[in-house]
């Protein structure tokens, strides 16, 4: 994972010799990741308790953790680009609660916030991801879709297969506190890797700010095009600020594979198709992704990541792999079965309705995906969703006839 | 250890956007229209990006709000906000030709006069109550030395909110009255309030939130009034204070009478404990949006017009006599009922007492022509002229 410093000094990259002894670029982070986590100090005009948040009506994972000698100790410190605890904990003091998940309630500004913030930000992470201790535990990174089994689904059921995660480009800051010129920079370095991808991935990119109306209506009849983000959990974050500057969609020109710039994420990287090819999609996701990684290390960049962590992304909950990997499937009979979500929950699946998360299914139809995202590799979860997928399926059919179905037993966590 | 500078986040955070030029960060402004946007040039976004006032408000903060919000379709919006007195200073290069645009050509040498003297109004206590069926008064006011919403951290709020509370409990008389907290209010309070159009709601417009106004809401924010419901405070909402006097019918006079006597007493209150209003003889007082300097204030009735509304002059005769029309739900609504909200269409360069006048002679003259169109008779000889 680590470039060796003489390539960082080598690249082509316009920034200068300041950055590489005080930023986060992988050399000048690892020399100086022993005082990363003691942060900057924070100039303050009240004390930490005249500050602490009114967390009595809070419900998301934050509000859990965060107690007044943890706040005390950590607004003193900012990560080395001046993100600090108030700007990383403001979206869990704006939203309380959602009614039916309880939300992560914190963002990270930039790579060193999971490290500065640690004392909140680790027991987090455990509660949202089923007892992880970033400081015991190692995270597995897995992309070998060979060694996937049975991943073509009947397509009597499944309808469409998806596999989506998101990638950070380390040495700019996060979404939440990015100036400008580092989201162009973002922008700049993705759009001109991705225009050396060939063959079955070849495409183009649209940037917000410059699509034509044509290009726009086609966008969104494919159902690629995102909005402006309208949900208070994200714009509290800050990271629709300055929209749609730098933002944009990339895809291929098969429609497969598609990516987008600067949205909740500095890349959500999107491999689909229809019908039940799940190993195809999940193929083709690997080797894009290592095709992506492999063009921004020409240039001297790499992705955040780290052992404990796996891929560091904006949100606690899609560190490790980022991945969701999905199906949209038929289950009629199954969907109204009352053992549904323990079966689901025993599976380690969830289910949300076919516009995405917080909508409903409509006509029995479910996308049903994988739950976990820290601790498991990306194989392992691929895997997961596809044995619970075809679980589910088998369970459709033998109510379709009259018989009776089983809840299997859960399966464990942290294999 | 002990050699090392010590700076503090802010400065990081400057020291970051400065690794990049003044042109890797300029805006895209292509598609805007708000009057930041007419103003900020790449030279001059270069020559401000690397200041800040003492409490850390930098130019990007100042305009964050004009860069999410290009335009709105009816009305041209500012685009920026202080987040505390100095930015009106440290971003003068900025916010002087954004105040001269705004306010009709108030140039940066001007000065601006405040009278909050009732007696100096003539008049203003008749409005025709067939036609007038509310008169309001509103300001606001900032608490000098603390941030403004846009900027101000838990602590400062809390601050001024508990100092607030305290000022207002000492209004006695018919002012004196009581303070419902948003966060603590019960399901009773709360609908009282509702009915009697007094609870504001966590703003919901973009351009507010995207300043960042509302965050922690609804921490530090209430609602004071007194026990005859016609002197209302607003704390921590756009302002720290908006102060409303208000009540129905047409008697102007005693409505803005309510309004100074408020104002200057609890500004006395202040005093005693300390502190002082953000004030200035150039911009008057200083609050969060700079279409609100000067006197801050807003004198308006609720007058039925549906007549002259429907004339073709109409508009004319508004900005003739420097009077903006709403509808009756406010700013971006629309009149139900010909059922207007007419109120002064200036706030800085003219005083307080001047500018009720302009709403009392305004109203008067708008009324007069009603009952003329009613009878089926012109209005062409009572044209006035462009004040």
């Amino acid at each position: 994972m680590a470039s060796s410093f003489s390539r960082i000094l080598s690249s082509k990259r316009h920034i200068g010799i300041l950055t590489l002894v005080g930023g986060s670029v992988t050399a000048g982070f690892l020399l100086h990741r022993e005082h990363v986590s003691a942060g900057v100090p924070v100039r303050r005009r009240y004390p930490a308790s005249a500050e602490f948040p009114d967390l009595r009506k809070h419900n998301n994972c934050m509000a859990s953790n965060l107690t007044p000698a943890i706040y005390a100790k950590l607004c003193d410190r900012a990560t080395p680009n001046g993100f600090t605890l108030d700007e990383a904990i403001q979206t869990g003091v704006d939203n309380p609660g959602h009614p039916f998940i309880k939300t992560v309630g914190m963002v990270a500004g930039d790579e060193e916030s999971y490290e500065v913030f640690a004392d909140l930000l680790d027991p987090v992470i455990k509660e949202r991801h089923n007892g992880y201790d970033p400081r015991a535990m190692r995270h597995p990174t897995d992309l070998e879709s060979s060694k996937i089994q049975s991943g073509h689904f009947d397509e009597r059921y499944v309808l469409s297969s998806r596999v989506r995660t998101g990638r950070s480009i380390r040495g700019l800051s996060l979404p939440p506190a990015c100036t400008r010129a580092e989201r162009r920079e973002v922008e700049r370095v993705v759009v001109d890797a991705l225009s050396g991808l060939k063959g079955d991935l070849t495409g183009k990119y649209y940037s917000l700010t410059q699509m034509t109306e044509k290009e726009q209506q086609q966008l969104i009849d494919d159902h690629f095009l995102f909005d402006k983000p309208v949900s208070p959990l994200l714009t509290c974050a800050g990271m629709a600020r300055d929209w749609p500057d730098a933002r944009g969609i990339w895809h291929n020109n098969e429609k497969t594979f598609l990516i987008w710039v600067n949205e909740e994420d500095h890349t959500r990287v999107i491999s689909m198709e229809k019908g039940g090819n799940m190993k195809r999609v999940f193929e083709r996701f690997c080797r894009g992704l290592k095709e992506v990684e492999r063009l921004i290390q020409e240039r001297g960049w790499e992705f955040m990541w780290n052992e404990r962590l796996g891929y560091i992304l904006t949100c606690p909950s899609n560190l490790g792999t980022g991945l969701r990997a999905g199906v949209h499937v038929k289950l009629p009979l199954l969907g109204k079965d009352p053992r549904f979500s323990k079966i689901l929950d025993n599976l380690r699946l969830q289910k949300r309705g076919t516009g995405g998360v917080d909508t409903a299914a409509v006509g029995g139809v479910f996308d049903i995906s994988n739950l976990d995202r820290l601790g498991q590799s990306e194989v392992q979860l691929v895997q997961t969703v596809i044995d619970g997928v075809n679980y589910l399926i088998e369970c459709e059919k033998r109510l379709e006839k009259g018989q009776d179905i089983k809840v299997p037993a859960p399966i464990k966590l942290f294999k | 250890h002990s050699n090392h500078i010590q700076k503090s986040s802010r400065s990081y955070q400057m020291h970051l956007k400065l690794k990049y030029t003044a042109e890797q960060e300029y805006p895209d402004l292509s598609q805007h229209n708000n009057h930041m946007a007419k103003v900020l040039t790449s030279e001059m976004y270069a020559n401000l990006r690397d200041k800040e006032t003492s409490s850390g408000f930098t130019l990007d903060d100042v305009i964050q709000t004009g860069v999410d919000n290009p335009g709105h379709p009816f009305i041209m919006t500012v685009g920026c906000v202080a987040g505390d007195e100095e930015t009106y200073e440290v971003f003068k290069d900025l916010m002087d030709p954004v105040i001269e645009d705004r306010h009709g050509g108030y140039k940066p040498t001007d000065k601006h006069k405040t009278d909050l003297n009732p007696d100096n109004l003539q008049g203003g206590d008749d409005l025709d109550p067939n036609y007038v069926l509310s008169s309001r008064v509103r300001t606001g006011r900032s608490i000098r030395g603390f941030c403004l919403p846009p900027h101000c951290s838990r602590g400062e709020r809390r601050t001024i909110e508990n100092l607030s509370i305290e000022t207002l409990a000492s209004l006695e008389g018919d002012l004196k009255g009581k303070y419902y907290a948003l966060k603590n209010m019960t399901e009773e309070e709360q609908q009282q309030l509702i009915d009697d159009h007094f609870l504001f709601d966590k703003p919901v417009s973009p351009l507010l939130l995207a300043s960042g106004m509302a965050r922690d809401w609804p921490d530090g924010r209430g609602i004071w009034h007194n026990d005859s419901k016609t002197f209302l405070v607003w704390v921590n909402e756009e302002d720290h204070l908006r102060v409303i006097s208000m009540q129905k019918g047409g008697n102007m006079r005693e409505v803005f009478t309510r309004f100074c006597t408020g104002l200057t007493k609890i500004e006395e209150l202040f005093k005693e404990r300390g502190h002082e209003f953000m004030w200035n003889e150039h911009l008057g007082y200083i609050l969060t949006c700079p279409s609100n300097l000067g006197t801050g204030l807003r004198a308006g009735v609720h007058v039925k017009l549906p007549n002259v509304s429907k004339h073709e002059k109409f508009s004319e005769i508004l900005k003739r006599l420097r009077l903006q029309k709403r509808g009756t739900g406010g700013v971006d609504t629309a009149a139900v009922g010909g059922v207007f909200d007419i109120s002064n269409a200036d706030r800085l360069g003219f005083s307080e007492v001047e500018l009720v006048q302009m709403v009392v002679d305004g109203v008067n003259l708008l009324v007069e022509m009603e009952k003329r169109l009613e009878a089926g008779e012109s209005i062409d000889d009572m044209m006035p002229e462009q004040k």
